[in-house]
């Protein structure tokens, strides 16, 4: 069965920890992680597999650092 | 990062199935702008209309003083640097000698409203065909949180430690209503991009300003009512929820002139 | 080749200005050099030429417009006096540090304040020392007749696009309101966008694929960066010291003294040495023409074989400096002026150069 799956990958490096991106999202797929970046910012990091790929999060990200992916995949 | 892998279907991460990614017309550096700063999603979908507009060769900018002094750094199409607030005056004799090119200026509350009201409100007034593109925050960022004259009634800033005194202060100065009067100024809305719904409408009233240069129909003129989470001394997402508890009812969103037309009623924001 | 006009200064500077292939011009009307931009509104030259004609809400407007259209390599003008140039000075400070071309005419009037409207020579130092804030000098030329008003506007743009530096014409109430005849040169065609493109690689007129994105600006954060931007800076002036120095001797030859006088002055003294001949004194007239970069040699080599050096100036004496800085302080050198708006007889020049120089 073929559904439509969303991801987003994270330019942890330039990502400056704002938290805007976690608002935006509806699915509660992003939160904070423990670590820090080079920067000393803790980053956004995607924690389940809920994302549909409606780039909300990229959209509001101040820094442009989220990048979007959706596509139809099919579920065993 | 283990948790990325789990939830990744590397078979997802292919081009043809990106959706969104910061466009190549923003410049592959760090934003010299403070976490959760509108500025960067301001420049970005400016940034995007150019490139979907395909214009990129036939764009010129004009930075300010403030926080974007740098934009041009930012942003990969030609830029000039104004001095603080002569962005306008600049603009204009950039399009009065590259008519068919598009002309646009990227200024701060101060630069625009405060020193450089005379070259905003004449450039508007001679309905140069440029887009001005207005960022109000309310506060001076750049030089570290003084009162701007957008500063709302009783907001604190370093210039106004107890609260803007109306009285001895005066009053903020809503420059967009004051400008949407003038016959040269085609188009004036107020947008925000704190949420998605905000920056898609921002970037529709940006397109559309392009679109009207190109038709040389006059001045259009853009604020984006913005944070200032430095200088307001708040996380960036308690500053947006005060941006919208404060600035929005004082600065209310919605297109103000349309079409050459002052809007009757305008569109009061609600939290989206 | 060539039209003869009878025409005012600031007439001529307009007319000069079509004809050098100007493309635009930004001011705002200010006594004594409103002739200017009212030539221009009648002459059209947005018909003529396609040369853009725009009144600007101030001269700080005025002077941006001019960064604004020089930043794109377009070539652009401004005229004002005094008062005026005064509010120009942040801009003009700017387009010296984003080393943009550009002509600036100053028909200067008597100060300091609103001061007067007569003429004056008071803004020397504004003019030559820099102006405005920074390490920075303009190239400075000084006409002292119609007809050099119209050939300097030609020149200055010359110099301002072989240096990318702003060019400042320094005249004054008198030379721009009178009238004298001018031999005007031929029209110079405006360039082309595509021209422009190819003379000004460095302008941002639109970023094209093959080329990274321009940026005009004066600043550098990196102090290392902006210490890099004044050396750059100073080499420049350097080359205009050693190339672009323009002045004229008048009865130099066998001169026991001499007068050192620039624009208006320069005239009066003229008249000065007629009448000192006259009377058996045998003194000559050094004029700069280009008063940044100064003719500090040639001044020099002059004014050492002379007896006595008097400066006339409109002012209380600015020049001067840079005569005793560059003839030393061997010969006897003494001012001359008058101010806030006085021109000096050639009577009073001689009775000066009798009572400071030669019975002084």
């Amino acid at each position: 069965m073929a559904k439509i799956k969303g991801d987003i990958v994270i330019n942890t490096e330039r990502c400056k920890g704002c938290e805007v991106c976690l608002a935006a999202c509806p699915f509660t797929v992003i939160a904070m992680s423990k670590e820090v970046n080079s920067k000393g910012y803790h980053f956004a990091m995607k924690v389940n597999g809920e994302c549909t790929g409606c780039t909300n999060c990229a959209l509001v990200c101040p820094d442009g650092v989220i990048t979007v992916y959706r596509a139809k995949v099919t579920t065993e | 990062m283990i948790m990325e892998d789990t939830f990744a279907k590397t078979e997802i991460h292919k081009p043809e199935n990106i959706v969104y990614k910061k466009t190549d017309l923003m410049v592959d550096r760090p934003l010299s702008y403070c976490p959760g700063c509108g500025h960067g999603t301001a420049h970005r979908m400016l940034m995007e209309v150019i490139e979907e507009m395909n214009i990129q060769d036939k764009t010129i900018g004009v930075s300010p003083v403030g926080c974007s002094v740098l934009a041009y750094d930012f942003l990969n199409i030609d830029m000039l640097g104004a001095a603080h607030g002569r962005a306008p005056a600049l603009a204009t004799a950039i399009k009065r000698m590259w008519p068919n090119h598009f002309v646009f200026t990227y200024q701060g509350d101060g630069d625009l409203a405060a020193i450089g009201t005379a070259e905003t409100i004449h450039a508007c007034n001679r309905g140069e065909n440029i887009t001005i593109i207005f960022i109000n925050n309310g506060i001076y960022g750049m030089t570290g949180g003084q009162m701007a004259p957008t500063t709302l009634p009783g907001m604190r800033s370093s210039t106004s430690p107890y609260g803007r005194d109306v009285a001895t202060m005066g009053h903020p100065l809503k420059i967009t209503e004051l400008v949407a009067h003038l016959p040269g100024v085609y188009y004036v809305t107020r947008q925000a991009v704190h949420t998605p719904n905000h920056v898609r409408k921002t970037k529709k009233a940006l397109r559309k300003a392009f679109e009207l240069q190109k038709e040389n129909k006059g001045l259009s003129f853009i604020e984006i009512v913005s944070n200032c989470n430095s200088g307001w001394k708040m996380t960036p997402v308690q500053s947006n929820k005060w941006m919208e508890d404060n600035m929005f009812p004082f600065y209310q969103l919605g297109d103000i002139k349309v079409d050459g037309k002052l809007v009757e009623k305008k569109e009061i924001a609600g939290k989206e | 080749m060539g039209e003869l006009k009878l025409m005012k200064g600031n007439e001529a500077v307009a007319e000069a200005a079509i004809r050098a292939g100007c493309d635009g011009y930004f001011g705002y009307p200010i006594t004594p050099q409103s002739e200017v931009m009212e030539y221009l509104m009648a002459e059209k030259p947005f018909e003529r030429t396609g040369m853009v004609v725009l009144q600007a809400e101030s001269e700080v407007a005025a002077i941006n417009m001019l960064y604004g259209g020089a930043g794109t390599g377009k070539m652009v003008m401004t005229s004002s006096s005094s008062p005026g140039i005064s509010l120009m000075q942040e801009g003009i400070s700017y387009m010296a540090g984003a080393e943009l071309p550009a002509l600036i005419v100053n028909i200067v009037r008597g100060g300091p304040g609103l001061g007067t409207i007569q003429p004056s020579q008071a803004d020397y130092f504004q003019a030559v020392k820099g102006g405005g804030h920074g390490d920075y000098k303009l190239l400075v030329l000084a006409p002292a007749s119609v007809q050099e008003m119209c050939d300097h506007v030609k020149l200055g743009f010359d110099k301002a696009y072989q240096y990318r530096t702003p060019v400042m014409i320094l005249s004054d109430g008198a030379i721009g309101q009178m009238m004298e005849k001018v031999v005007l040169f031929d029209q110079i065609p405006r360039r082309t966008d595509e021209e422009v493109i190819a003379q000004c690689p460095w302008a941002s007129n639109g970023r094209p694929q093959t080329r990274n994105h321009n940026i005009i600006t004066s600043l550098d954060l990196d102090p290392a960066g902006q210490e890099r931007v004044n050396l750059k800076l100073q080499a420049k002036y350097k080359l205009m010291e050693q190339h672009e120095v323009l002045y004229e001797e008048i009865q130099c030859e066998d001169a026991e003294y001499l007068f050192v006088a620039f624009g208006l002055s320069a005239r009066i003294c003229q008249k000065a040495i007629d009448l000192a001949r006259a009377k058996g004194i045998k003194v000559g007239l050094f004029r700069p023409i280009t008063l940044f970069p100064f003719p500090v040699t040639e001044v020099s080599n002059v004014g050492n074989r002379v007896k006595g050096i008097l400066v006339v100036e409109m002012n209380a004496g600015q020049m001067i400096e840079d005569v005793k800085l560059s003839v030393g302080c061997k010969v006897k050198i003494e001012h001359f002026g008058r101010f806030g708006g006085i021109i000096p007889s050639p009577d009073e020049v001689v009775r000066a150069l009798e009572q400071k120089i030669i019975g002084g």
